[in-house]
C-alpha cells in the first residue's frame, strides 16, 4: 500500500486511529478482568491477551461485520474486537444473566452471534472445524463471507487442524488460519513441542503462508487483508503466523513464572515490543494524533471498561431455575 | 408372526432399510436445500454398503460430498456449517469411528447451544452403524450408542425397521439439535413395510410396541428387536405372551410408554447390543425399575453384548450378543 502524505502510515488515517482504540480497550479490558480476579470477584481463571492485541484488532478490522471468526480461551481481544459490548462481555465473565451466553459459557465460551464470533473454545485447536465448516457454508449459501480462526501455536500439535487445512485448501474455502504464536503452549516453549517451520506447515497443503509481526498492527492488518480478499475472491485459505508475546501469565493465576521464562524476556517485550506504545509513536511522529489526544483516548476507555466493570457487578445472576435451559433447541 | 410383516398392507411398499435410508436423504435434499452430505466414499461409491446410490447423481457432488478420511475435520465442518445455516448429514462409515469425533461431537456440538446461552444452533445429523456378527472384528462391530446418549445435547436414534429408518432419519434432519442415528450394517438388506407417503417424519422419543402381549415385556433396541419377536415366538409356543417395546430413541427417551408396557405385563428384559455393562440396557432397566415399581413381579432383567472385545471368529463372535434363544431364556426364567 502507497504512503502518500495524506495516509502518512500507509493506511487509512481513521482506520489507524481506530485500530489504537480498540487495542487501548482491549488492554483496559483484560487490566479490568485481572482486577476482578484478585479481587475474588470472578469466578475462575481466565487468560488474558494484554501483548496480544494488535493481532485481534490488526485481523478484525480486516473483516466486514458479517464475517465470521473463532476464537480461543485466550479470546476477550478476539471479541472486543470483533465488535462486542463490553458490559456484555463483563457480564458473562462474572456468571451474569446479562452476560453474552446469559452466564452459561463465561470467559472461555464467549460468542457474539451478533457480530459473527462462532465462539471461543477451550479446547485447544477445537474451533478449527467450527471455523472451516462456516467457510463451506459461505461458500454453499453463495455468500462472500470469510472466516478468521483464531488460534495459539500450540493448536499446531493438534491433528484436527490439519485435517481441516486439507479440506479447506481442496475446496478453496475462504478461511485465514491465524496462528498467534506467542511462544509458549502453557509453560512450554513452543520450540520443545513444534518441530520444523511454522508457516512452512502451509506448503504441504498448497496453502499461501504468510508470517507477520504481531506486535505491529498495521503489518497485521494488511496481511489479513490480503488473505481475506483472497477468500472474498474465491482463492481459498491462507496461513498466517502472526509471532507475538503475551505479556502476562498463561492465566491470572499464573505469577510465578521464572521456571519458564525470563524476566529480562518478559522486560524486552514489554519495554520494545508493545503494540500500543509502537503504535501510538507512529501516530505521533506522523502527526495524526498529539500525545495528549492518545492519553484522552485511554482515558474514554478506562471510562468504558469501568463502567462495563460496573455494570456486570451489580448485574444478576441467572435464576437457578434456567439450569435446565437450552440444553436443547 | 414370526419377523416384522414383509407383505405390503396397502398404502406401503416393501422395501429394504438401505432404500428406506436413501428415500429419506433424498426426500430431504430434495425439500431443503440447506441439507447436504458429506462423508468419506458417499457420492460415486454411494457408500461401501450403497446405501446412497444415486443421490449423487441426482443432486451434484457440491451435496453429496466425498470427504478425505478424516472424521474429526469432517465433524467439526458439519457443526461450522449447521452453526451458519445448513443442515448437514455426516457419514461415519462405521460406529467405531465415533471414537475418532467425540471432541467435536461432545465437547463442540453438543454444547454450542447451551454454552452459548441457547443463541446457536447446531441442527446437524451424524449417521453411522452398530451391530455385530458381520464377521468384522473388534473395530468393526461395537455399538457404542450409549456413549453418545450419556451425553446432554446430543440426541440418539436406533431405528429397527425400514418404516423407522426412513422417519426417524428424516426427523434427525429436521431436528434443529445434533442427532446420531445408528443403523445396524446387519439390517441394510431387511426389508419391511414403508408407508407410500413422501413425508413421513416420526416424532423422536416416541416408543413403538412392535407386538403387543400380555405376561412379559421385552424391550428391545435396533436390530435386537428382531431378537426380541424370536424369542416372543418361542415364549408362544410355552403358552406366554411378549410384549416387544422399541424406545427408537434413546434421546429423548420415550420413559412413559416403557413404563406402561411393564406395569401391564409386570415382567421386564431390556435387549439391547452395546456391552452390558453400563450400557443402554442399564439406564432402560434403572427407568423401568424406578417407574413401574409396584406393578412388577420380578426383577428386570438384562441382555447385552458380552464385556469383551468383538472377537473375529464365528463360533467366538456368536457368543458375544443375545440370541432369540438366550432371551427366550431370560425372559421364560422371569415368568415362571
Ligand atoms: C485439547 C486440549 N489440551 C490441553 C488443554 C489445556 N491447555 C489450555 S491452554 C493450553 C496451551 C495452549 O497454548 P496455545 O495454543 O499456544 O495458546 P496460548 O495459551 O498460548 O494462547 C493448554 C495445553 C486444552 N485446553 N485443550
Amino acid at each position: 500500500m502507497a504512503t502518500t502524505a495524506s495516509t502518512p502510515l500507509g493506511v487509512d488515517n481513521e482506520l489507524a486511529l481506530r485500530m489504537y482504540r480498540q487495542m487501548v480497550r482491549i488492554r483496559a479490558f483484560e487490566e479490568a478482568a485481572n482486577e476482578l480476579y484478585r479481587g475474588a470477584k470472578m469466578p475462575g481463571l481466565t487468560h488474558l491477551y494484554i501483548g496480544q492485541e494488535a493481532v485481534a484488532v490488526g485481523a478484525c478490522e480486516a473483516l466486514r461485520r458479517d464475517d465470521f471468526i473463532t476464537s480461543t480461551h485466550r479470546g476477550h481481544g478476539h471479541c472486543l474486537a470483533k465488535g462486542a459490548d463490553v458490559n456484555r462481555m463483563f457480564a458473562e465473565l462474572l456468571g451474569k444473566g446479562a452476560g453474552y451466553c446469559r452466564g452459561k459459557g463465561g470467559s472461555m465460551h464467549i460468542a457474539d452471534f451478533e457480530n459473527g464470533n462462532l465462539g471461543a473454545n477451550a479446547i485447544v485447536g477445537g474451533s478449527a472445524g467450527i471455523a472451516t465448516g462456516a467457510a463451506q457454508s459461505a461458500k454453499m449459501r453463495g455468500t462472500d463471507q470469510v472466516v478468521v480462526c483464531f488460534f495459539g501455536e500450540g493448536a499446531l500439535g493438534q491433528g484436527l487442524v490439519y485435517e481441516v487445512m486439507n479440506m479447506a485448501a481442496l475446496w478453496k474455502l475462504p478461511v485465514v488460519y491465524l496462528c498467534e504464536n506467542n511462544q509458549y503452549n502453557e509453560y512450554t516453549h513452543y520450540s520443545e513441542t513444534t518441530a520444523g517451520e511454522v508457516v512452512a506447515r502451509a506448503a504441504g497443503f498448497g496453502i499461501p503462508g504468510e508470517e507477520v509481526d504481531g506486535q505491529d498492527v498495521l503489518a497485521v492488518n494488511q496481511c489479513v487483508r490480503r488473505a481475506v480478499a483472497r477468500g472474498r475472491e474465491g482463492g481459498g485459505p491462507t496461513f498466517v503466523v502472526a509471532n507475538t508475546y503475551r505479556f502476562h501469565g498463561h492465566h491470572v493465576g499464573d505469577v510465578d513464572r521464572a521456571y519458564y521464562r525470563t524476566k529480562d524476556e518478559e522486560e524486552d517485550w514489554k519495554t520494545n515490543r508493545d503494540p500500543i506504545t509502537r503504535l501510538g509513536a507512529r501516530l505521533v511522529d506522523a502527526a495524526l494524533a498529539s500525545p495528549e489526544q492518545l492519553e484522552s483516548v485511554a482515558n474514554e476507555a478506562r471510562e468504558e471498561i469501568a463502567a462495563g466493570v460496573r455494570f456486570a457487578l451489580d448485574a444478576p445472576f441467572p435464576a437457578a431455575s434456567e439450569v435446565t435451559d437450552d440444553v436443547y433447541a | 408372526m414370526s419377523t416384522l410383516e414383509t407383505q405390503a398392507p396397502s398404502g406401503t411398499r416393501v422395501i429394504t432399510q438401505s432404500q428406506a435410508v436413501n428415500e429419506a436423504l433424498a426426500e430431504e435434499l430434495r425439500r431443503d436445500s440447506t441439507v447436504y452430505i458429506i462423508g468419506e466414499d458417499v457420492a460415486e461409491a454411494g457408500t461401501p454398503f450403497k446405501v446412497m446410490s444415486g443421490l449423487v447423481e441426482e443432486f451434484g457432488p457440491e451435496r453429496v460430498i466425498d470427504s478425505p478420511i478424516s472424521e474429526p475435520g469432517i465433524t467439526g465442518l458439519a457443526l461450522g456449517a449447521a452453526m451458519t445455516g445448513m443442515r448437514p448429514v455426516v457419514d461415519i462409515m462405521f460406529g467405531d469411528f465415533l471414537t475418532l469425533i467425540m471432541d467435536q461431537l461432545v465437547n463442540q456440538a453438543a454444547k454450542i447451544r447451551y454454552m452459548s446461552g441457547g443463541h446457536f444452533k447446531a441442527p446437524l445429523t451424524v449417521r453411522t452403524t452398530l451391530g455385530a456378527t458381520r464377521r468384522s472384528a473388534a473395530q468393526h462391530s461395537q455399538s457404542l450408542h450409549a456413549w453418545v446418549a450419556h451425553v446432554p445435547g446430543l440426541k440418539v436414534a436406533l431405528p429397527a425397521t425400514p418404516a423407522d429408518a426412513k422417519g426417524l432419519m428424516k426427523a434427525a434432519i429436521r431436528d434443529d439439535n445434533p442427532v446420531v442415528i445408528f443403523e445396524d450394517k446387519m439390517n441394510f438388506a431387511t426389508k419391511g413395510p414403508v408407508p407410500d407417503d413422501d413425508d413421513l417424519v416420526l416424532p423422536l422419543g416416541v416408543a413403538d410396541v412392535k407386538r403387543e402381549g400380555e405376561d412379559v415385556t421385552i424391550v428391545a433396541t435396533s436390530s435386537m428387536v428382531y431378537v426380541a419377536l424370536e424369542a416372543a415366538d418361542l415364549l408362544a409356543g410355552d403358552g406366554i405372551s411378549a410384549e416387544v417395546v422399541d424406545p427408537r430413541t434413546l434421546v429423548p427417551l420415550d420413559r412413559d410408554g416403557l413404563i406402561r408396557s411393564a406395569q401391564k405385563t409386570g415382567r421386564v428384559v431390556v435387549v439391547d447390543e452395546g456391552h452390558q455393562s453400563y450400557g443402554a440396557s442399564a439406564e432402560l432397566a434403572a427407568t423401568i425399575a424406578a417407574g413401574a415399581f409396584w406393578e412388577l413381579d420380578a426383577p428386570v432383567q438384562r441382555a447385552g453384548a458380552l464385556d469383551v472385545p468383538i472377537p473375529f471368529s464365528p463360533v467366538l463372535e456368536d457368543q458375544t450378543v443375545p440370541t432369540g434363544e438366550s432371551v427366550y431364556e431370560l425372559a421364560k426364567g422371569l415368568v415362571r
